[in-house]
């Protein structure tokens, strides 16, 4: 801790308030679409516009005040608390995810079939149904999409683990650039990050094509296709988040921003990617492998 | 996103702008502010209002209970209130009310000029108003509001549930995010904005209570993010999370929801205690009993907190062994609870008592607290709480830890510090009175429930056996006095704002410890631009001899 003889308290600002309006039309226009409410994709699109010119705005702002030197080594280590803390929510609300996805393996699927002291609810409720794990033919087949397959792990899941983890590479290459000084070779190490970041991306939505399309395995597949497309879908939007801000920071780069030491924004956005890094691989082991 | 300049030099030329001067004139001052006092007002304020809000559906409720039979309201109206109620108590009131005042006292009590990320607080804030404003309009939608009580089990809050569900849903993604928002702010606030001469074991039990809230807050919210994410999806996307012919489960949405839920309701408890810790020994005049011992009793109950939860579900089939576990479990959580409870009695033992009207609200808190203790280890019996889940008797244990608790104790912490934030005392005769009403009310509301639970009487029913007749007029009748005390309340805080005798003392009440009682009354717009020495803090420690 430094001294803190000065402390820095930053002025007013409209930001927030834009945000809370953003969100608020965002979320509304979203609920009123899902009820056929002829403003509410309108309105959607209007809130997510006020959000981004909010999160540009707002991060402008701050980057300026950095820049412009307003800021002190307590500020910092707030903005690192802040951030370090803001992961670890993020991990408990993956973590809400795979507890379902766990959940529906360990319990309510073999419950469903009978197991331990269920036998009646096996019997009484859907007789034919048997655990088996992907699920591929849930208890009431009829009432949704039964998929021919499910993805399998050694295809694009793999080779997705091997690109996200060569990113994780290529980040901290260019962050010991950063400390060394080699602007370069951080412009390189970002370039190749969110070149990879791209294509991981790239082919996870060829993986969504292949299940709509061929494997009919969708969000409405049973348990399976639920837990399948909210833990990767979240996982590619938090890929998605993470790349703009990847291309972000480089843009900071190339203009001179950043030195050995003050780098928290490229700091922050190196830890959000080496978070979204292990939670694809507790995605893989869970969701792909371990079937 | 940001970086910092290195020397810390660079940032004196800018003091002149930031730090001298106070808040801008005309209603901007309140949207645009970066200042913990005016953001932890605005908190406060708001969580008034929705008290109210929250208290007229309760009018409703006790309104339609007072005889058996439907007189006022349809039972789905019904649904809606005690749905509606629950929610806006606990995320509109009681939680905003005690961000609004970690707000105002975390920067005062720990020697920092402000909270650590004055904007995201802003953020946090104003988030509130638009949640409550979107969670309030599911009322006026077609089909109706939330009818699924504040628990939102699936499938009633999934299958069977109105259009204006999905509202409810986004409103709950946002208190969220204010919620996460404002925890991180604590954690780094006390992490980092800390005078360097205070140590952690230097910090007042408001400052540790809050802190180790505030990572419940991080770990149970984004649970519960995640809960209504599912919900959503399993009503328009087809989803089979909460489902059993898909493979899933309703009871899985029961364990998700009470995952975060059981910590909820300390995150509800624990600043309650640091609250009375601060109060009890200012009239004492005796030194925090069992300092350290209160910090790790906190610590012990926020780490078990997360492995109670299916006490909540003894009744949905789970197996044995797992009622035993969640039984000894929610049996253990309440040793350091007592531990706390012993503390408080401990510190008043054999002290110079006074009953200034804060240290009447503590007192009632530390007795009414514990009767809710009581009948929450009743509860946490299997055996017994197969006779009372569901009834009666667990909303009286509710109401006892929450409203004679939680509510009690941010009632208590705004009449101690109220003196120091505007330079005026409250008018002590009506504050007197106020609080008789109170207590007396609270509890010919409340008590006579344990009676009706025990005897079976469901809870969410609006109508009853002629057998429960009796108790629910009497229930009823504090309902209406109790609720009309907020009226008074209302009266008492803005007189005081308004006419309150003028206090100059900066120590308001005579043998206050901690730093907020340095500070000028009233207390400055800027907290503190310099640092407090190690002295001073040691000096200020409410409990030294104890731990020093
Ligand atoms: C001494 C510690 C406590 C124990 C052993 C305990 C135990 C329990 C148990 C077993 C239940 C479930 C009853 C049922 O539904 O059958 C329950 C319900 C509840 N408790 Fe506690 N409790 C304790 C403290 C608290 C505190 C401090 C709070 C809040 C400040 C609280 C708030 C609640 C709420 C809100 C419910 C009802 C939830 C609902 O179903 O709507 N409890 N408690
Ligand atoms: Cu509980």
């Amino acid at each position: 801790m430094q001294s803190k003889d000065q402390y820095y308290v930053p002025e007013g600002s409209y930001w927030p308030i834009v945000g809370s309006v953003g969100m608020a039309a965002m979320l509304g226009g979203f609920a009123s679409s899902l009820h056929g409410g002829i403003m509410g994709t309108g309105i959607m699109i209007l809130g997510l516009v006020i959000i981004l010119f909010m999160v540009f705005g707002w991060m402008g702002q701050v980057v300026h005040e950095s820049e412009s030197g307003l800021y002190n080594k307590q500020v910092d280590k707030s903005f690192r608390i802040g951030m370090a803390w803001f992961i670890f929510s993020e991990v408990m609300f993956f973590a809400a995810f795979f507890g379902a996805l766990f959940y529906a393996r360990e319990f309510s699927v073999p419950w469903l079939a009978g197991e331990g002291n269920n036998m009646w609810t096996g019997k009484l409720l859907w007789p034919e149904f048997k655990a088996v794990w992907p699920l591929i033919e849930m208890p009431k087949p009829e009432a949704f999409v039964v998929p021919k397959a499910v993805i399998h792990a050694w295809e694009i899941p793999a080779l997705n683990t091997m690109l996200l983890l060569a990113s994780g590479a290529t980040l901290t290459w260019a962050h010991w650039a950063l400390y060394n000084g080699k602007r370069d070779q951080i412009i390189y190490g970002l370039m190749a990050t969110i070149a990879l970041g791209v294509l991981f991306l790239g082919l996870q939505v060829a993986e969504y094509a292949e299940g709509y399309g061929h494997l009919d395995l969708k969000m409405t597949s049973g348990i399976y296709g639920s837990t399948f497309y909210m833990l990767t879908g979240f996982h590619g939007l938090h890929v998605t988040l993470g790349t703009i801000m990847l291309i972000c920071i480089l843009m900071r780069v190339i203009r001179g921003h950043f030195d050995a030491d003050n780098h928290f924004g490229f700091e922050a956005v190196a830890w959000y990617w080496h978070f979204v890094d292990v939670v694809w691989l507790g995605l893989f082991i869970y969701v792909y492998w371990f079937v | 996103m940001a970086t910092t300049t290195t020397d810390i030099d660079a940032d004196t030329h800018h003091d002149h702008e930031d730090h001298h001067h106070g808040p801008e004139p005309g209603l901007m001052r309140w949207v645009k502010t970066t200042n913990h006092k005016d953001i932890g007002y605005l908190y406060l304020w708001f969580a008034f209002g929705m008290l109210l809000i929250g208290g007229a559906m309760a009018m409703v409720i006790r309104a339609e209970l007072f005889m058996p039979g439907l007189q006022f309201v349809e039972p789905q109206f019904f649904n809606q209130m005690t749905t509606m109620h629950g929610l806006i108590m606990v995320f509109g009131a009681i939680m905003p009310a005690f961000v609004g005042l970690a707000n105002i006292q975390i920067p005062t009590m720990v020697g920092a000029p402000d909270m650590a990320l004055p904007r995201m607080n802003n953020w946090s804030f104003w988030i509130l108003p638009f949640a409550g404003a979107m969670l309030l309009s599911t009322m006026f939608m077609e089909g109706g509001g939330p009818a699924f009580g504040w628990t939102f089990y699936a499938p009633l809050s999934t299958t069977f549930a109105p259009d204006s569900t999905d509202y409810f849903i986004f409103a709950i993604h946002m208190l969220g995010f204010s919620s996460i928002m404002g925890a991180i702010n604590i954690i780094a606030t006390v992490m980092n904005m800390r005078a360097s001469g205070m140590k952690l074991m230097d910090m007042p039990l408001f400052v540790w209570t809050w802190f180790i809230t505030a990572f419940l807050l991080i770990a149970a919210m984004p649970v519960l993010a995640g809960a209504v994410t599912m919900m959503l999806t399993d009503r328009n996307f087809g989803t089979s999370f909460f489902d059993a012919a898909g493979g899933g489960d309703p009871v899985m949405f029961q364990h998700i929801f009470w995952f975060f839920g059981h910590p909820e309701v300390y995150i509800m408890i624990l600043p309650a205690f640091g609250i009375v810790s601060q109060i009890i020994p200012t009239f004492a005049r005796k030194p925090l009993f069992g300092y350290s011992s209160m910090v790790y009793a906190t610590g012990s109950i926020a780490i078990l907190s997360f492995v109670v939860w299916a006490h909540h579900m003894f009744l949905t089939g789970m197996p044995v062994a797992g009622q035993m576990y969640f039984m000894y479990a929610t049996i253990l959580i309440s040793v350091p609870t007592g531990v706390k409870v012993f503390n408080w009695v401990s510190t008043m033992w054999r002290g110079s008592m006074s009953f200034e009207i804060p240290m009447m609200w503590a007192v009632a808190f530390v007795i009414l607290f514990t009767i809710g203790g009581l009948s929450g280890l009743m509860l946490g019996i299997v055996p017994a709480d197969i006779q009372y889940h569901d009834t009666y008797f667990v909303v009286a244990h509710f109401h006892y830890v929450l409203v004679s608790g939680a509510l009690f104790s941010i009632i208590a912490g705004v009449y101690y510090w109220l003196p120091k934030w505007c330079g005026r005392m409250f008018n002590e005769k009506l504050a007197t009175i106020h609080f008789w009403w109170a207590v007396i009310s609270v509890n010919v509301l409340f008590f006579p429930m344990h009676f009706l639970g025990l005897a079976g009487m469901p809870r969410r029913i609006p109508d009853y056996g002629l057998q429960f007749a009796d108790f629910n007029l009497i229930a009823s009748l504090g309902g209406f006095a109790f609720g009309l005390s907020f009226l008074l309340l209302a009266y008492i805080v803005v007189d005081c704002i308004r006419n309150g005798k003028v206090v100059k003392e900066a120590r308001v009440w005579e043998s206050a410890k901690g730093l907020e009682w340095t500070l000028p009354t009233p207390a400055p717009y800027h907290t503190f631009n310099e640092e407090p020495s190690r002295e001073l803090i040691l000096k200020e420690s409410s409990h030294t001899g104890d731990n020093h």
